[in-house]
């Protein structure tokens, strides 16, 4: 293996094979073809897609609007989503179908948090930064739950998950005691809307933040170096002197963490919570961004920055979608088809056959060996 | 001689003492079932008294015994296949389309509800077995296509108002004996829809295709142990491919019997009912990882599940949530309790 290159396109040309070979081959390529396909079509049918304006919010402070910002504020609960994604899809090989409903629990502690209980509450009750706690800790321990099941139980994560994927939603329910509660305090939206005298949206803010606070631990800490390890072969790992099922427990925590987090910015975006509707479907995107940024579904190596890529562009191609007139009902439909074609175009079977339609030799080396 | 074998002292073999994997399964179901509508009965009393209540349990899930047993058949394989239940709504909502607005009648709904299921069943089984992706992504991309279509069918409930079709979803069969008097002192006939006569004849054809046929037992073999499948000269490719295209074909019915219990075409048709089907499928003793499992206990899964879930609202927890969190509880009990038994297993 050649030594690994961020930017296919940076990549110096080697003599012995085509430009077009060493770009298919690069882990990003997937990714940034798809947004380079969906730039080009939103370039050629309206132009006026990447249009940045400044307007007036409905407070008055002058704020940025257009697609390209809707884009990247939208993306940022998908984002985080996806981080973590990657991280329990490497260590365990299987994806966490609960985010969705545990987003729907987090968000519901939360507002409960800072209504006190109340229906509506128009100043907040409890300090928000101890409520953002308390729920990251709630849903931290739900991330346990299912990191437990996966880990010492050895069900299979995407069953194990499925546990909390159908209670997920009653539980929030039930934390809601049944009703929809409302904050009307015009500091609880900051994190979901803007920041007074700051024109772009604050969920970017929080985005890069986490982006940066996981550079930091993937770089300073072995974190990514034994998720991969147990990804790879959990056995081989153990007797490295790893506990491989204290990591990928690890990892589930890690990403109930990321997903309080996600669940906060959906709440504070309205103030309001619809238990039963809320971050409806995210899993499949958050699955999707960590396929799309050409990382294994089947666990091992993984390359974070593919999947926050990829959640991108998935929120680009909904943007578009919702642009051209698509109901947000018939989205999953045209998702499910992009998921399939990704999906067929990585697995291992079409791969061989595509490569060995390319060069023949190789598939004979293959069979001696 | 290998261990768990039996011999008596001429060296024949004697009966199996230890049950296999699948009947020992199926007892705890059967047993779990009797036990729990046995104590509803001694505890509760009331409507559990009644023969009605218990054909009404039959009445009001035919179509989640049909999809059920389907998900076991993809699960003994060794896969899952969670696009059922939105497999159920797509059915529904065109079969509702298709009687009200484009002049159906029976037997097109017939076909299309199967026609559907075997399209999902084809691409699916042909991405899980030809081209080795997860069936967990493969079925889940399929549930959304499947929520996605419904919604661009219609999305407005559909009633149903064609003759024909009323007439076969209002017929009932009456089960000799099991009627009761009511507080009048008049005598109520027990019944069941057509539904449930469809749904049992299912179930006894899926029991003696897994038990007596060939490709029956070529799927507990893939499941098992598909290296040792393929060295037996089982086809494990077309195999799994079958097992899912026989699901979702299942899952058509399902959405055909479902559809002429409520009547009417809307997209929360079938809701939760893939997860009902899994949860179903492992209550009744068939193993996620393969090889182990039987349609008859999962029919009992079926009956236990909604016996539970009766239990709990009659035990006055009847907000809509409850059901919810029961089923997940339960669920999650019986793969602790699966997963500790493989584990133990395991390390003998």
């Amino acid at each position: 293996m050649t030594t690994p290159v961020k930017n296919p396109e940076t990549r110096v040309k080697r003599p012995d094979e085509s430009l077009f070979k060493r770009l298919t081959r690069q882990q990003l390529f997937i990714p940034v073809a798809a947004l380079v396909l969906l730039v080009l079509f939103n370039l050629i049918a309206d132009y006026k897609f990447f249009e940045v304006t400044m307007k007036e919010n409905s407070l008055g402070n002058p704020v940025l609007s257009g697609n390209i910002i809707s884009v990247l504020d939208n993306a940022s609960e998908l984002v985080i989503l996806a981080i973590g994604m990657t991280l329990v899809t490497a260590s365990s090989g299987g994806q966490d179908i609960s985010v969705g409903a545990t987003m729907a629990i987090a968000g519901s502690v939360i507002l409960r948090m800072v209504c006190g209980g109340q229906v509506t509450a128009d100043t907040m009750q409890m300090n928000l930064v101890l409520a953002v706690l308390i729920g990251v800790v709630v849903s931290a321990l739900f991330g346990a739950f299912n990191g437990t099941l996966v880990a010492y139980f050895k069900i299979q994560p995407m069953v194990a998950t499925l546990i909390m994927f159908t209670a997920g939603r009653s539980i929030a329910a039930w934390i809601n005691n049944n009703q929809l509660p409302i904050v009307n305090d015009i500091t609880f939206k900051y994190a979901g809307t803007f920041l007074p005298g700051i024109p772009v949206p604050t969920p970017i803010f929080i985005t890069a933040l986490m982006i940066l606070v996981f550079w930091l631990v993937l770089k300073f800490t072995n974190l990514g170096l034994y998720t991969q390890a147990v990804g790879i072969n959990a056995n081989s790992s153990r007797l490295n002197g790893l506990d491989p099922k204290l990591i990928k427990l690890m990892t589930y925590v890690i990403l109930g963490v990321c997903v309080a987090v996600a669940g906060f910015i959906r709440v504070s975006r309205s103030g309001s919570i619809n238990y039963s509707r809320i971050a409806e479907n995210i899993e499949m995107d958050a699955i999707l961004a960590v396929a799309l940024g050409g990382n294994a579904l089947s666990g091992g190596k993984f390359n974070i920055y593919g999947s926050i890529l990829g959640a991108y562009v998935i929120q680009f191609l909904t943007t578009t979608l919702y642009k051209y007139n698509v109901p947000s009902t018939a989205l999953p439909a045209y998702k499910a088809v992009v998921v399939i074609l990704l999906v067929v175009l990585s697995a291992p079977v079409v791969r061989e056959k595509l490569a060995n339609m390319k060069k023949a030799p190789v598939r004979a080396a293959k069979g001696v060996s | 001689m290998p261990k768990g074998i039996a011999v008596d002292n001429r060296g024949r073999l004697k009966d199996r003492a230890a049950m296999t994997d699948t009947n020992l399964l199926l007892t705890i179901t059967v047993v779990v079932f009797f036990l729990l509508y046995l104590s509803a009965v001694f505890f509760l009393g009331g409507g559990f008294t009644k023969p009605q209540n218990f054909l009404n349990i039959l009445n009001n899930n035919a179509s989640l015994i049909v999809l059920s047993c389907g998900m076991s058949i993809v699960m003994i394989t060794g896969g899952i296949d969670i696009s059922v239940g939105a497999v159920t709504c797509l059915v529904c909502m065109t079969c509702a389309v298709n009687l009200e607005q484009q002049g159906g009648s029976i037997l097109t709904v017939i076909l299309i509800g199967l026609g559907i299921g075997l399209a999902f069943g084809a691409v699916q089984g042909f991405l899980v077995a030809y081209l080795g992706i997860q069936p967990f992504i493969v079925s889940l991309a399929g549930m959304f296509f499947a929520k996605g279509m419904t919604t661009i069918v219609s999305k407005e409930p559909v009633r149903v108002t064609n003759e024909g079709f009323l007439a076969v979803k209002e017929t009932r069969i009456i089960v000799p004996g099991l009627g009761s008097n009511n507080k009048l002192g008049v005598y109520i006939p027990a019944y069941v829809e057509v539904g449930v006569i469809i749904a049992l004849a299912v179930v006894v054809l899926l029991f003696c295709m897994l038990r007596w046929s060939k490709l029956g037992r070529s799927f507990y073999a893939v499941g098992g142990n598909s290296q040792s499948a393929n060295m037996l000269g089982i086809n494990v490719c077309r195999t799994k491919f079958l097992a899912h295209v026989l699901c979702s074909l299942l899952a058509g019915l399902g959405g055909i019997l479902y559809f002429l219990h409520v009547g009417s075409g809307d997209v929360a048709n079938g809701a939760g009912d893939e997860m009902n089907a899994i949860a179903s499928s492992i209550i009744g003793g068939t193993l996620l990882t393969g090889g182990v499992g039987n349609v008859l206990g999962t029919f009992f899964g079926v009956l236990s599940l909604n016996t539970i879930k009766r239990i709990v609202s009659s035990l006055g927890f009847d907000e809509a949530w409850w059901s919810n969190i029961t089923v997940a509880a339960m669920l999650c009990l019986f793969l602790v309790i699966q997963s500790i038994v493989l584990l133990r297993k395991n390390k003998k």
